[in-house]
């Protein structure tokens, strides 16, 4: 029976969301600063309206709704799923407001794909976008990436229990650290020292090759957010094809690869267990559906010729199946080519690539590594009971960061998480196909909406149908958070009026 | 007699009318790229707006033009961008150049990318800078959401001795 939320419940819920708020207000300072640097006054003026607009009403909802309360579960987790429909609504403000925008839906449908790490784009005219404006295109994906709810916990909220709640609500059930606030700040830690490294390479390297320094200053830290962070926004309008260059190209796969591995595995490498990258379930399972989805879209893309030699099918074909796998998007080629030039084999193996994601506890969508090894390695096992005589009794085991008994909750865990993607991958495509899109590109758009990918064979272009627009937000929200916060999210809804009287504290 | 002289002036002129290099055809960015497999290996024309930054590699460069509706890799010659002084940004509109080139789909020497080899690109038009003025709307707004803030702020604290 579910109990009836209070108005206590919702008013601990709004105040924790006034906190967010906040915090998302005091982020547009950045933005902000680089508009004063480079003397972009209009594009100022907007993020200081931003950050305005976010600080009044986050401490507006904070007066109105005061509360000591820590969170519960259910509230934790609707935090989590409004905050991130906040943070579009109010991201998108200084998107709109730079006049890049045809309509604030369009604005919207760039925040969220920002925040979700997602990378498909609606923006005009971005070859004349303003510095600052690139900067909060990509500092959103920087915060999508590492977690909205993760800053708050690292630097607003308390070390409760209710902070955790909140986390996991961001689809980070595994605590990397005992405590999530260590967690959270160990995400930062790894993350900054990265974002050190990767914005160093690649502006020696895009000055090298033929950028000024402080643009190649300037893309080296918005390629790196967006690479690291799996999102895939890019401050030309051509991807990562601006640039032809090789050696940007491969640093920013190594930067896709790092991005898509489970924080849990860069602690233990940070701690020199690198034997941890040979025997985790995810980085096996990576490797061996890396490896035979480029294999097979290479065949693909030879039996029609697609590509002149080995290294052309290495900077196109493996680019962007490690692009879809991490769930990056960035492309080397242009959007159109997928359909016209790669074949079904080639283009099937893209958009499993995307469907099956990076890993759990990364900055990567989809299914992820962990719950397709988990469900490889259940398969095997009930073959083997079969085969086995009636007596015996088949264990399985994994390896990630520990042994792990495969116990059936976790093998149906990981199966409802699995098919409600898979059902949001084909909710989308009937959609596309609803407003008169071919079957491969509705699939193809659809996986990368809810994957939070962000490949495109054309499909999302500002011309698209409205309700084409909100169908791609709600599985780029959905991919995002990993469902289970926004069925609370609605579960909650249901209860008001359905829910049996009771506290649910 | 002639007869035959005359059409052996014809066929001269013929042949010269052929050994001329054939015109190139004026494409667009999308047709390019939605219709690459046909413009492969043609020589073609192609019109817009120098964006972003030109690329130096060795002996030659790198530039993105846009015509409005995508943008395009050119490869280059360093001597045939000397005329370009504005590229596309924040605060230029980027000068219109006419490449003239031949356009690969999946250029072997460049990796597979799709892109164009120029042989001629010309400056049809100067780029210029972009005025960006300050909306007065936006500054009354942003005024009036600051005091508001401030007064959430710091109001309570002010009257909470008195209260």
């Amino acid at each position: 029976m579910w109990l009836r939320p209070t108005n206590e419940d919702f008013k601990t819920i709004a105040f924790y969301i006034g906190k967010l708020i906040v915090g998302l207000g005091i982020i547009f300072v950045i933005p902000l600063i680089t508009a004063l640097i480079f003397q972009e006054w209009d594009r100022a003026l907007d993020f200081l309206l931003s950050m305005e607009a976010s600080i009044l009403i986050g401490l507006l909802l904070q007066k109105i709704f005061p509360s000591t309360h820590d969170l519960n579960w259910s509230q934790g987790l609707a935090v989590t799923s409004i905050s991130w429909l906040v943070a579009m609504f109010l991201g998108a403000v200084p998107l709109m407001l730079s006049g890049h925008y045809l309509s604030y839906l369009d604005a919207c449908f760039d925040a969220m794909s920002g925040f979700a790490t997602t990378g498909l784009a609606l923006i005009q005219n971005l070859d004349h976008a303003a510095h600052s404006l690139n900067m909060w295109r990509h500092l959103m994906m920087f915060l999508g990436g590492q977690g909205i709810v993760v800053i708050a916990l690292t630097f607003l909220v308390r070390g409760t229990a209710g902070a955790y709640r909140m986390y996991v609500g961001e689809a980070r059930e595994e605590k990397v650290l005992p405590n999530v606030i260590q967690t959270a700040r160990f995400i930062w830690f790894i993350s900054l020292i990265y974002l050190a490294i990767g914005t160093l390479t690649l502006t020696i390297i895009g000055f090298l090759e033929g950028i000024p320094l402080v643009r190649s200053f300037l893309h080296g830290i918005w390629i790196f957010m967006a690479a690291f962070d799996t999102g895939g926004f890019t401050p030309q309008s051509q991807s990562i094809l601006y640039y032809h260059s090789f050696p940007y190209e491969l640093v920013t796969i190594v930067l896709m690869i790092l991005g898509t591995i489970n924080f849990s595995l860069h602690y233990a490498l940070w701690n020199r267990n690198f034997k941890e990258l040979f025997k985790n379930i995810e980085t096996r399972t990576l490797f061996i559906s890396i490896t035979t989805i480029f294999i097979i879209t290479v065949i693909g893309l030879t039996q029609l010729s697609v590509y002149p030699n080995w290294l052309a099918n290495f900077r196109k074909g493996f680019y962007q199946i490690v692009s879809a796998h991490s769930g990056t998007g960035y492309m080397t080629i242009y959007a159109p080519q997928f359909h016209q030039e790669w074949g079904f084999l080639a283009v099937l193996m893209t958009i499993l690539a995307m469907g099956f994601g990076g890993s759990a506890c990364s900055t990567a969508g989809g299914i992820k590594a962990l719950r397709i090894g988990i469900f490889c390695k259940a398969l095997i096992q009930d073959i083997k009971r079969i085969m086995s005589p009636g007596t015996a009794i088949v264990l399985a085991k994994f390896h990630h960061i520990k042994d792990i008994l495969l116990e059936d909750r976790l093998v149906r865990s990981a199966l409802v998480i699995l098919l409600s993607y898979v059902i949001t991958y084909f909710a989308g495509t009937i959609v596309g196909l609803y407003y008169g899109y071919p079957l491969d590109k509705a699939f193809f758009e659809s996986v990368s909406a809810a994957a939070n990918v962000g490949l495109s064979t054309g499909i999302t272009d500002p011309a698209m149908p409205t309700g084409l627009k909100i169908t791609y937000i709600i599985e780029m929200w959905i991919g995002r958070l990993e469902f289970i916060s926004i069925f609370i999210l609605f579960g909650l809804a249901i209860a008001r009026f359905t829910g049996a009287k009771g506290r649910s504290r | 007699m002639k007869l035959i002289k005359n059409i052996c002036i014809l066929l001269f002129a013929f042949m010269c009318y052929l050994s001329l290099p054939s015109q190139a055809v004026v494409v667009s960015a999308n047709q390019l790229v939605e219709d690459a497999l046909h413009y492969d290996g043609a020589s073609i024309e192609y019109v817009g707006e120098v964006v972003g930054d030109i690329m130096a590699r060795g002996e030659y460069v790198w530039l993105n033009v846009n015509d409005g509706s995508r943008a395009i890799g050119i490869w280059a010659e360093k001597k045939l961008v000397k005329n370009i002084e504005k590229t596309g940004s924040y605060n230029y509109i980027g000068d219109k150049v006419k490449v003239v080139g031949d356009f690969h789909r999946a250029c072997p020497e460049h990796g597979g990318d799709l892109d164009i080899h120029a042989e001629t690109i010309s400056v049809i038009e100067e780029g210029h800078k972009i005025e960006h003025a300050l909306n007065p709307t936006k500054i009354v707004v942003a005024i009036i959401l600051l005091l508001a803030v401030l007064a959430l702020i710091f109001l309570p604290r002010i009257l909470k001795p008195s209260s």
